[in-house]
């Protein structure tokens, strides 16, 4: 709720719905919690089910609504996914870049999604606890994920250096499949902001409902039948969404 | 007599029958005895008070509908029927998702006894736990009837009268202890605890050992009973001093497979439970390969419950003193919360292709749930111990508007709602067909107030959840969205709580302030359904002034004692209404502001509980007189009290306080309970 305070100028606003998805204890439900609280829990509960928070973000020509599904990574959960993403504008994969095992689930995600979701479905991938590799300290915090991650790339494993998954591999994946690309810390706040920002920059204006209508009714079979006829397959979604990780 | 008819077990016996019984039983209680210990002019009044309580949740019609006579509440006593309409089991197809047929099949349910039907139950030689379970806790008729004199207790009015037992605790009365205990109460029912802290009656634990400096270790312990156990791996790590901890706990849940893989420990990680877990495992089987089964023992000062369950062992291990039968429920809870995480057929799956199925996997997540538990039950807990739920007070107008309007915005997916308020229930709605079971919500209850983790997570949540009373085969889906009680932030939910609150769950913020809103639905496509009934209720809710009413209804709390009765000895007590299948307790403020002094409180309920719950314990009234206080627990079919005065009331004083309680319950009783509810 924090800076929701300035988003109520009368800006256009619009909607946005998003899926977080990746393996359990990623910090899926932290990245969260951070963008919609500005708050970090040292040890976060796993999700049950899933949990649906919105949270606006202005950008400088309008207000993006998210409606965000934060889903579990626990397996058992994995069949209601397709509920969750199915009418999805955009996704957050999250990784553990201390934890390869959750990589390989985020590209199973990826590819689900490429399969599954709406077809013009704006994918983030992000690898998160950037504060448990080095060189994660504070002055990282205004550096865009890859430029810092170019540094540490090479060192390997140095003293407290939990990093698992180079910033390089990811960011290689990311552009091969045409993923926003991100390395995040919820517990430190970096880069979170950004990648919603990024999203929200990335999803072209003709897919996203305007103003209230989704906002408030954002519900019921009859918005989702409606959604339906929103999809717009857009192949200069990807090529767009590249830019927007550089940005 | 009319209770002569009623069996020892009345499983299916309905509301007008225990209307019956109750009057049978007040007609008794006029001839035999209630809880004033010797003055006749006291007697007739919990009698007369029995009777026009019986006649009156009689009299008092469902609110609305053309409904029989049934408790209109969903939750239902394990001792009574679950059964809506023992008619309704088929056709129930409202909800067109996969899951309808799991509906009607879950009518068929008929307590929660049918619902721990496993494969491997309960020794068949000994009592199993279901059949005490579903035994109604006054036994057969010559409950009423039987007078047992007391001799020789320390303060006891000597005219005490029928159906009054005492017993004393306190090492001073020791000499008296044989006399008063040896008979009939404990000894003589194999089903008994033969431990426990309060009563210390046969076996176990030695007298000494209740003296005082070793209740004020147990106390010192206590407070250490949350930490955490480190690790066995964690760098630095004493083992011996890990296995020093592990054991001053005062309780400990084990969960592992019969083929003796660990499940679940609230204590101690898989390499320090290991051999626990292998010792305890081969107990068990030796018993299992004697066809025997093992249903609990008693070993350093700790009594050791087991309960077969399918593919399972649960293992409660106690230092508390709860009876085996308090102990079995509570294990009971933790195998529902299992089956809640993954539907019996899922757990039976599992283990019939592989039986040596590693269960932490598929239950990754589910430990925070049972540890939830586990700790409730640590802590004490009230509603656990009585299996029934507590309501927020409110007049019942108000409760009616709230009921109707829960049923105006009633969206066709809809299978419950309910509205909680400050962790008490504030109104149900449900089907006519189908009742809510006290265990679901026990668990339901668990995850959304004990388990931090939702409330924190803030938003609004969309759980997959078995209620194993409901339906133990499949899933129902939960909305859930935590708001304001207050009109301008209505839909948002409230983030600013912290979860460490958690130690004295009522009074204080964790849940005070908050209003949950839960839309339980069989189809789980129908979230944003779900979602815009919620935004309808709390905007209605908002307008008719309810949500107003609520927010007061929190403000105000629990009344202490005194509210309820001026100038009373009583300190804290329990009232449950069995056909409701509610309790009401005072605030536990002033005489037990901390965790301590509430365990101790619910261990001398427990004790009390366990006194007039025992086989062959045909007690209609029980005194305990301890060093800390003087209790009584009276039993009828309609409801139990168990109240506690400090250590120096007299019984009389006890004994006219709880005539007074019950009389005000009978006159908030529309006010305490929900009585009715709204049903379609
Ligand atoms: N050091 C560090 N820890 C983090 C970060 N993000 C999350 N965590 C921790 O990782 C654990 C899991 O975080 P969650 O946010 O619950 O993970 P999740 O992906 O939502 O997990 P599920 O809900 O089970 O799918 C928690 O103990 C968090 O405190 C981070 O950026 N840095
Ligand atoms: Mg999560």
């Amino acid at each position: 709720m924090v800076d929701s305070g300035n988003a109520s100028a009368p800006k256009p606003s619009s909607s946005v719905k998003l899926v977080l998805l990746g393996e359990a204890a990623v910090g899926k439900s932290s990245l969260v919690l951070r963008f919609v609280n500005n708050a970090f829990q040292e040890n976060k509960e796993p999700t049950i089910g899933a949990a649906f928070l919105t949270q606006k973000t202005a950008l400088p020509t309008r207000t993006i609504k998210f409606e965000i599904w934060d889903t579990a990574g626990q397996e058992r959960f994995a069949s209601l996914a397709p509920m969750y993403y199915r009418n999805a504008q955009s996704a957050l994969v999250v990784y553990d870049l201390t934890k390869p095992t959750s990589l390989i689930k985020a590209k199973h995600w990826v590819a689900e999604l490429q399969r599954q979701a709406s077809p013009g479905i704006v994918i983030a991938l992000v690898g998160n606890k950037l504060d448990l590799t080095k060189g994660a300290g504070g002055e990282a915090a205004a550096l865009p994920a890859e430029e810092e991650g170019v540094e540490g790339e090479g060192e390997g494993e140095g003293d407290g250096d939990a990093r698992k998954i180079t910033t390089q591999e990811g960011r290689s994946y990311a552009e091969e499949e045409g993923l926003l690309f991100f390395e995040t810390s919820a517990k430190s706040g970096v880069n979170v902001q950004e990648v919603f920002t990024a999203i929200a920059n990335a999803i072209p204006e003709t897919q996203m409902k305007t103003s209230r209508q989704g906002a408030g009714g954002g519900a019921g079979g009859g918005t989702q039948a409606a959604l339906g006829s929103d999809r717009v397959n857009l192949t200069g979604g990807k090529g767009e969404a590249k830019e927007g990780c550089a940005c | 007599m009319p209770h002569d008819a009623s069996p020892p077990s009345k499983r299916s016996s309905d509301r007008q029958n225990s209307g019956d019984r109750a009057s049978g039983a007040s007609s008794n209680g006029k001839e035999h005895g209630p809880p004033s210990p010797g003055k006749d002019d006291n007697i007739d009044e919990p009698a007369g008070d029995a009777r026009d309580f019986a006649e009156s949740s009689k009299a008092a019609p469902p609110p609305r509908l053309d409904r029989d006579v049934r408790p209109p509440l969903p939750p239902r006593p394990t001792n009574i029927s679950l059964i809506q309409d023992s008619g309704a089991i088929a056709g129930q197809r409202q909800h067109q998702s996969p899951r309808a047929q799991l509906l009607s099949r879950a009518t068929t349910a008929i307590s929660k006894a049918d619902i721990q039907a496993q494969p491997h139950k309960d020794s068949p030689k000994k009592v199993s736990p279901t059949s005490e379970q579903s035994t109604p806790p006054q036994g057969p008729s010559q409950a009423f009837g039987s007078i047992r004199s007391l001799k020789g207790l320390g303060r006891s009015d000597a005219g005490d009268t029928a159906s009054i037992r005492s017993f004393a605790t306190t090492v001073g009365h020791g000499g008296d202890n044989e006399s008063l205990l040896g008979d009939g109460l404990f000894g003589s029912s194999q089903d008994l605890p033969t431990w426990r802290l309060f009563s210390n009656e046969e076996g176990g634990i030695e007298p000494e050992e209740l003296d005082r400096s070793e209740d004020e270790e147990i106390d010192m312990n206590f407070y250490k009973e949350f930490d955490a156990v480190a690790g066995v791996s964690e760098v630095g790590q004493d083992e011996e001093k890990l296995i020093r901890q592990w054991k001053a706990k005062q309780k400990h849940f084990l969960i592992l497979t019969s083929a003796g893989k660990p499940v679940y420990s609230r204590h101690g990680d898989d390499q320090l439970i290991s051999s626990s877990i292998g010792i305890i495992q081969t107990i068990i089987s030796f018993y299992e390969a004697n066809d025997d089964h093992l249903k609990g023992f008693s070993a350093a000062g700790a009594r050791f419950t087991i309960m077969s369950q399918g593919p399972l062992y649960l293992v409660a291990i106690s230092k508390l003193g709860e009876s085996d039968t308090q102990l079995r429920a509570q294990l009971e809870a933790l195998y529902m919360q299992i089956l809640s995480t993954l539907t019996l057929p899922t757990l039976n799956h599992l283990f019939a292709n592989r039986p040596s199925t590693d269960l932490r996997r598929p239950l990754k997540g589910t430990e925070v749930l049972l540890s939830a538990l586990a700790d409730s039950f640590t802590r004490g807990s009230a509603p656990a111990l009585l299996s029934a739920l507590e309501c927020l007070k409110m007049k019942k107008s108000q409760r009616q508007i709230i009921n109707n309007t829960l049923l105006r915005t009633r969206c066709p997916s809809l299978l419950y709602g309910l509205i909680v308020a400050g962790g008490r229930l504030v109104s149900v709605a449900r089907p006519r067909k189908h009742s809510l079971h006290p265990s679901d919500l026990q668990l339901v209850f668990n995850m959304l107030f004990e388990a931090g983790g939702i409330k924190a997570g803030g938003g609004e949540n969309w759980i997959p959840i078995c209620l194993p009373g409901f339906n133990k085969n499949g899933y129902l889906y939960m909305y859930v969205s935590f708001v304001t009680a207050s009109p301008s932030s209505s839909s948002s939910a409230d983030n600013n709580n912290n979860d460490e609150a958690i130690e004295n769950p009522e009074d204080i913020s964790i849940t005070q302030d908050t209003v949950a809103i839960l839309l339980i639905s069989a189809d789980k496509e129908s979230f944003y359904e779900l979602r815009k009934m919620r935004d309808q209720l709390i905007d209605e809710l908002d307008k008719n002034n309810s949500m107003q009413t609520i927010r007061s209804a929190i403000r105000q709390g629990r009344p202490a004692p005194t509210d309820i009765v001026p100038g009373t000895v009583i300190r804290h007590f329990l009232y449950k209404s069995k056909g409701n299948v509610q309790f009401m307790m005072p605030s536990f403020e002033p005489h037990f502001p901390t965790m301590l002094d509430r365990r101790k409180l619910l261990s001398l309920y427990h004790a009390l509980h366990a006194g007039v719950h025992a086989k062959n314990a045909h007690l209609k009234v029980y005194h305990c007189i301890s060093r800390n206080a003087v209790s009584l627990a009276w039993v009828t079919p309609l409801f139990e009290l168990y109240c506690v005065a400090g250590p120096n009331a007299s019984r009389n004083a006890l004994a006219q306080s709880a005539n007074k309680v019950i009389q005000w319950m009978k006159r908030e009783e529309e006010r305490v309970f929900i009585i009715g509810g709204a049903v379609f």
